[in-house]
C-alpha cells in the first residue's frame, strides 16, 4: 500500500534519512524502532506530508505521491496519531471526533448524525465511552483511544502512530494495541512506532529497524535488506542489536586523571506520583554519573526534582552530607546545585537579553554594590574571563543569545553555573542541538569540573555520549532505577538498551 | 567582521533598520513636533516680561528719556507682569510714567482724562497689540508703542510645551509603574481608579483627621503617603492574586479597577454627607482641601519648571536607574522575557511580580496626589480611562506586550507623543469626538508596530548573522 524508495533527508549538519526504502502492506502492522535520532520522526513527517524528502520517491496505493502538506496526506488517507494529545479537553468526545472534519449541513452541525456515527466509531474499537463526557474527565488510555477512533473518523488507508502507549500503564496499552489490529484486520495498514519492544513483539506483523538514518533490518519489496527476514517471532536480542549497531566512534576527551573522592550527592527514596519511584543514587566528588534511559524513563524529571525545579512528594537529597530544601530552585542554587536544563531555548536562557545578561542572571548578588546597584564593571570582567575560557564567540557581550548558535548558547548556560560555583552540575541533554565542535568543548568542560572535584550528573538519550563519558551509568526504566553499569568504557551498549527497554525484567511493574 | 564591498550598502541598510527599529518612537515624536509646529504656525503677540521690556526700549528710542508714557494693560496677571517690565524699563531710563491702567477700555478713558485734568504732559502709550486697538487708546492722540508681533509656531513656544508637559504629567508618572507590569508580559487597568481613590483619600485624610485648613505641613505629608500607600496595596492585591492565585492579571486588575473606583466614590459622598449633616445626596464630588498648601505640588514650580514636571523627570531618572543598574531591573526583564528561565536561574519570580504590581500601584497613586493638589481636591471621579491611554503611552513607547521588551526612556517618549497628539489636536481646533478618533487610530497603530517590530529585529539579526558568522570548524 506504502512503498517507500531510497528517501533521504538531511537537516544542516545531519543526514537525517540516508535512502530509506520501506513497505507496507494492506492489513499489515509495520513495527518502526530505532534509538532517539534514528530517523523515525523524520520518515514520519516526511510520510504525513509536515516535511518533503531531499531525494526519493513515495508511492501511495500504486500511485506516486509527493504530499504537500499534511492535510494533503489526511485527504489522501493518511492519519497520524501523535504522543501529544490532540483533543481539546473542555469539548465532548463527539465534538472532538468531528472537530475540523466540517460534516455540517450549510452550517449546521448534525447533530443526531454525529452522534450516531460517534457510537459506531466507538463500537468499532470496543469502547465504553460516552461520546457526550467530557474529554478532560476521560482517563489518558481513554483520551488516546478516542484520538484512535478520531483518526478512523477519517477512514483511512494508513494509520500512523507515533508512542501512542508512552503515558498508558500496560493494561491500557495493550487495550489500544488490540484496536489498531481491528484496524489492519478491516483492510488500511497501520506503521507503529514504539520504545517497548515487547509491544512490537506482540503486535507487529514486521518489524523496520532505523539506524541512523537507515533502514539496517527489516523488509522491502525486493527482499530483506539486514539479517533475518524481518518475520516474527523476532528476537528481541537481535532487535536491540541491530539498533544499536556498531560504534559510530563518537570523539571523547582523555580522561584527566582525577582521583574520586567520597559521597558528595544522595538522594534517597525520590518520588513523583506515577513517574518517580523510589529513586535513590550517590554521586561522588569528581565523578560523572550517567543517567540512561529512554525518552520519558523519568531522567528529566529527576534532574528537575533534585535542582528544585519540580516538586516531589518523597524522599530527600542530602549535599555533603547536609540535607537540602529543594521547594525552590532559588535555595538549590544557593546549596550549591545547578542545572542545564534540556530545553536550552525555553529553560535555559531569556533569549530577549543579551549573553551578559543571561550570564549575570543567577550571580547578580555576587556583582551587588550595596542596595542592589549592579556593579558592571565587575560583571563585565567576570563574564569576559569565561567567555575567553570557554571560548564564547559574540560580536559583543551585549549580542542577544537568541542570535547566538545552539553551543554558544549552551556555553553562556554553563558560563553562568560556572561562575556560580555549583558543586554538582546536572546536565540534562548538553549537547543536544550542538554541533560537532562544540560538542566536544562541552565534553572537554564536562571532564574538567569533574577533575575539580564537582559532580555532575550527566543525562543523555545518546548512549554513546553517556557510556563514553561517565565514570559510572545508571539506567533508567519507568521511573525507576534499573541498573547500573560500573564500567562504562567497556560496557555493550545492547546491555544496557536492553536495560532501559525493560526487558529481563521481573515482568510488569506494579500499577500504581 | 569580514565585509566586502558589497557589504557596506548592507551596513548601511542595517543601521537605518536599527536606527528605526530602535528609535522609531524618538522618530515619530519628531515628526509629531514638527507636524504641530507647521499645523501652529501663526502670529503671535506674547504677552511677557520680556515683550514688555522690548516695548519700553522702543519707546525710549522713538523719544528721549524724559518723556511722559501711561502704560496700559489688562487686568490678568500676564499683563500685570508685562506692564511691569514696562514700567521697570522706563523707571531705569529716567522715563515719567504718566500712569497706569489695568481694565477696560471705559478704564483708559477715564485715566485719560484723569491726566488731562491733572494738566499733564503725555508723549507716548505703552501697551500689547490687543490693546492698542482698543477705542480711547487710538484716540488719545499720542503715539503708541506696541511689541511688535512676528511668526512662530504656537505649539512651539516654552510657555505651551510647558504645559504640554504639566498636562500629561500624570500619565506619564502612571505610564512608569505600567511600564514595569507591561515588562513582566502583564497588564494594569486599575490605574486609573487607584488615582482617584489616593486623591480621595489624600483629601479626606486632610479634611477629617489632620486640621483642615490649619493642617500642618507634615500632616500633609501623612495624608499624602496614606493616599500612595492605600494605592500600593492595591497594587500588592493586584500582584497578590496574579501570583498566588494564578489570576491572569487582565482580571484581577479589571475587578481592582471597579472595586478601588467604588471606594472612592463611596469615601467621597461620605465625607459630603459628614459636611452636609446627613441627608446630602449621594452625588459625587470633589472632596476639596481647604489647606493652601495643598494645592502647591500640583501648581507650584521649581525655577520656572511646574512642581509636577519635575516630579515626572525625578521619577523617571530614578526608574531608569532601577531598571537598568540594579538586580530588580535586571529580574524584571528576565522574568517578562523567559518565566520559567528565570526561575530557574534563581530569580524569585513571585517576589519580582509583588513588587512589579505594587510598585504600579504606588505611581498611580502619586498620579493622584499631583491630581488631586492640582485641582485643591480629591476628585472620585479623576483617571477615568487613563489605564487606556497610559496602556497607549507604554506600548507606542516601544514596550512590547508579550512582556521583555520596553525601556523606560521609550516610556517618556510614548507618553509625551501622547501629550503631543493630543495639544497638537487642540490647538489645532479638532473637536474632541475626532481627537477619540485620533486615539484610538493611533493604540491600533502603535499596537501593528508591536507586531511588525520582531520581524524588523529578526531581519537585522539575520543580516548581522550573515555578516559576523564565522565558518565553524
Amino acid at each position: 500500500m506504502l512503498e517507500l524508495h531510497r528517501i533521504s533527508k538531511s537537516y544542516p549538519g545531519v543526514d537525517a534519512l540516508r535512502g530509506v526504502s520501506l513497505a507496507v502492506g494492506a492489513g499489515e502492522v509495520l513495527g518502526l524502532v530505532g534509538e532517539n535520532g534514528a530517523g523515525k520522526s523524520t520518515l514520519i513527517r516526511i510520510v504525513s506530508g509536515a516535511e518533503r524528502p531531499d531525494g526519493g520517491r513515495i508511492e501511495f496505493e500504486g500511485e506516486t505521491a509527493g504530499f504537500a502538506s499534511p492535510a494533503d496526506a489526511r485527504e489522501r488517507g493518511i492519519a497520524v496519531i501523535h504522543q501529544e494529545l490532540s483533543l481539546v479537553p473542555q469539548l465532548s468526545v463527539r465534538e472532538n471526533l468531528f472537530l475540523g472534519a466540517g460534516w455540517s449541513r450549510r452550517g449546521i452541525l448534525r447533530r443526531r448524525w454525529e452522534g450516531r456515527e460517534a457510537r459506531r466509531l466507538l463500537g468499532l474499537l470496543e469502547l465504553d465511552i460516552d461520546p457526550d463526557a467530557r474529554c478532560s474527565e476521560l482517563s489518558l488510555g481513554a483520551r488516546q483511544a478516542v484520538e484512535v477512533a478520531k483518526a478512523l473518523a477519517l477512514e483511512p488507508r494508513l494509520l500512523i502512530l507515533d508512542e501512542p502507549t508512552a503515558a498508558l500503564s500496560p493494561r491500557e496499552a495493550r487495550a489500544l494495541l488490540r484496536q489498531v489490529r481491528g484496524v489492519a484486520r478491516r483492510g488500511a495498514a497501520a506503521i507503529y512506532i514504539s520504545h517497548r519492544l515487547e509491544e512490537i513483539e506482540a503486535f507487529a506483523d514486521r518489524v523496520a529497524v532505523l539506524r541512523d538514518g537507515e533502514l539496517v533490518h527489516g523488509v522491502d519489496r525486493r527482499g530483506p535488506t539486514g539479517g533475518g527476514d524481518g518475520r516474527l517471532p523476532l528476537d528481541r536480542d537481535e532487535l536491540i542489536e541491530a539498533m544499536v549497531g556498531r560504534s559510530l566512534s563518537m570523539e571523547f576527551p582523555p580522561r584527566l586523571p582525577e582521583a574520586i573522592g567520597g559521597p558528595r550527592l544522595e538522594v534517597r527514596g525520590l518520588s513523583a506520583g506515577r513517574r518517580i519511584r523510589d529513586v535513590s543514587f550517590d554521586i561522588r566528588r569528581g565523578e560523572v554519573l550517567g543517567l540512561a534511559g529512554l525518552v520519558g524513563a523519568g531522567r528529566t524529571d529527576v534532574a528537575r526534582m533534585i535542582s528544585g525545579a519540580m516538586a516531589s512528594d518523597g524522599g530527600e537529597v542530602r549535599l555533603d552530607g547536609r540535607r537540602l530544601d529543594l521547594r525552590s530552585s532559588r535555595r538549590a542554587i544557593r546549596s550549591g546545585i545547578c542545572l542545564l536544563p534540556e530545553d536550552r531555548r525555553g529553560q535555559g536562557l531569556v533569549l530577549s537579553r543579551s549573553a551578559r545578561d543571561n550570564f549575570a542572571l543567577p550571580n547578580l548578588d555576587r556583582f551587588r554594590r550595596l542596595r542592589g546597584v549592579v556593579d558592571r564593571r565587575r560583571e563585565g570582567r567576570a563574564f569576559s574571563r569565561w567567555r575567553e575560557q570557554l571560548d564564547i564567540r559574540l560580536s559583543s557581550p551585549r549580542q542577544r543569545v537568541a542570535t547566538l548558535s545552539g553551543g554558544n548558547q549552551q556555553k553562556v548556560v554553563i558560563a553562568k553555573w560556572l561562575e556560580r560555583g555549583a558543586r554538582v552540575v546536572l546536565c540534562d541533554e548538553p549537547t543536544r542541538g550542538i554541533d560537532v565542535g562544540a560538542r566536544y568543548e562541552i565534553y572537554e568542560w564536562i571532564r574538567r569540573i569533574a577533575s575539580e572535584g564537582k559532580s555532575v550528573l550527566l543525562i543523555s538519550s545518546e548512549l554513546e555520549e553517556v557510556l563514553g563519558m561517565s565514570d559510572r551509568v545508571l539506567v533508567m526504566h519507568d521511573g525507576r532505577i534499573r541498573g547500573e553499569i560500573p564500567d562504562p568504557a567497556r560496557a555493550d551498549p545492547a546491555a544496557v538498551l536492553r536495560i532501559a527497554a525493560g526487558i529481563g525484567l521481573s515482568e510488569e511493574p506494579p500499577v500504581a | 567582521m569580514p565585509e566586502g564591498d558589497g557589504g557596506r550598502v548592507g551596513r548601511w541598510r542595517r543601521r537605518l533598520l536599527d536606527l528605526l527599529g530602535r528609535n522609531l518612537s524618538v522618530v515619530v515624536l519628531v515628526l509629531l513636533c514638527l507636524i504641530s509646529s507647521v499645523a501652529t504656525w501663526r502670529e503671535q503677540n506674547p504677552i511677557t516680561s520680556r515683550s514688555g521690556g522690548a516695548v519700553a526700549r522702543q519707546v525710549l528710542e522713538a523719544c528721549q528719556a524724559s518723556c511722559s508714557v501711561l502704560v496700559v494693560a489688562r487686568d490678568t496677571e500676564a499683563d500685570r507682569v508685562f506692564a511691569q517690565a514696562i514700567e521697570q524699563g522706563l523707571d531705569a531710563a529716567g522715563a515719567r510714567i504718566a500712569g497706569s491702567v489695568f481694565g477696560q477700555p471705559r478704564d483708559v478713558r477715564l485715566e485719560l482724562e484723569r491726566i488731562a485734568g491733572a494738566g499733564d504732559s503725555l508723549d507716548a502709550i505703552a501697551t500689547h497689540r490687543i490693546a492698542s486697538d482698543w477705542g480711547p487708546v487710538r484716540t488719545a492722540g499720542v503715539r503708541v508703542f506696541a511689541p511688535r508681533s512676528y511668526h512662530w509656531p504656537t505649539f512651539l513656544t516654552a510657555r505651551n510645551l510647558l504645559n504640554v508637559v504639566n498636562q500629561n504629567a500624570d500619565i506619564a508618572i502612571i505610564a512608569l509603574g505600567m511600564t514595569l507590569v507591561i515588562l513582566t508580559a502583564g497588564i494594569d487597568l486599575s490605574v486609573g481608579s487607584l488615582l482617584a481613590l489616593a486623591g480621595v483619600i489624600a483629601a479626606v485624610a486632610v479634611q477629617e483627621w489632620f486640621g483642615g485648613t490649619a493642617a500642618s505641613p507634615a500632616g500633609l505629608l501623612a495624608a499624602m503617603l496614606l493616599g500612595v500607600g492605600a494605592a500600593a496595596l492595591g497594587g500588592l492585591l493586584s500582584g497578590t492574586m496574579v501570583t498566588a492565585f494564578r489570576v491572569p492579571p487582565f482580571v484581577a486588575t479589571l475587578g481592582l479597577m471597579m472595586v478601588a473606583r467604588g471606594l472612592a466614590l463611596i469615601l467621597a459622598v461620605g465625607h459630603q454627607r459628614r459636611l452636609v449633616g446627613g441627608g446630602a445626596e449621594g452625588t459625587p464630588e470633589a472632596v476639596r482641601v481647604d489647606a493652601a498648601a495643598f494645592a502647591w505640588l500640583g501648581n507650584g514650580a521649581v525655577l520656572g519648571v511646574p512642581n509636577p514636571i519635575v516630579l515626572m523627570l525625578v521619577l523617571f531618572v530614578a526608574a531608569h536607574l532601577l531598571m537598568t543598574r540594579t538586580m530588580f531591573g535586571r529580574y524584571v526583564y528576565a522574568v517578562g522575557g523567559n518565566v520559567e528561565a528565570a526561575r530557574l536561574s534563581g530569580v524569585p519570580v513571585t517576589a519580582v511580580l509583588l513588587a512589579v504590581y505594587c510598585l504600579c500601584g504606588a505611581f498611580a497613586g502619586l498620579a493622584g496626589i499631583v491630581d488631586a493638589s492640582r485641582f485643591e481636591g480629591g476628585r472620585p471621579n479623576a483617571g477615568e480611562l487613563y489605564e487606556l491611554q497610559v496602556i497607549a503611552a507604554v506600548v507606542v513607547g516601544g514596550a512590547s506586550l508579550a512582556g521583555g521588551r520596553g525601556r523606560i526612556a521609550g516610556t517618556l517618549i510614548g507618553a509625551m507623543i501622547i501629550a503631543v497628539i493630543q495639544n497638537g489636536l487642540n490647538i489645532a481646533g479638532v473637536a474632541s469626538y475626532e481627537q477619540k478618533v485620533v486615539f484610538g487610530a493611533l493604540i491600533l497603530a502603535a499596537v501593528l508596530l508591536d507586531r511588525l517590530q520582531p520581524k524588523i529585529a529578526s531581519r537585522r539579526a539575520r543580516m548581522t548573522r550573515a555578516s559576523t558568522s564565522t565558518p565553524v570548524q
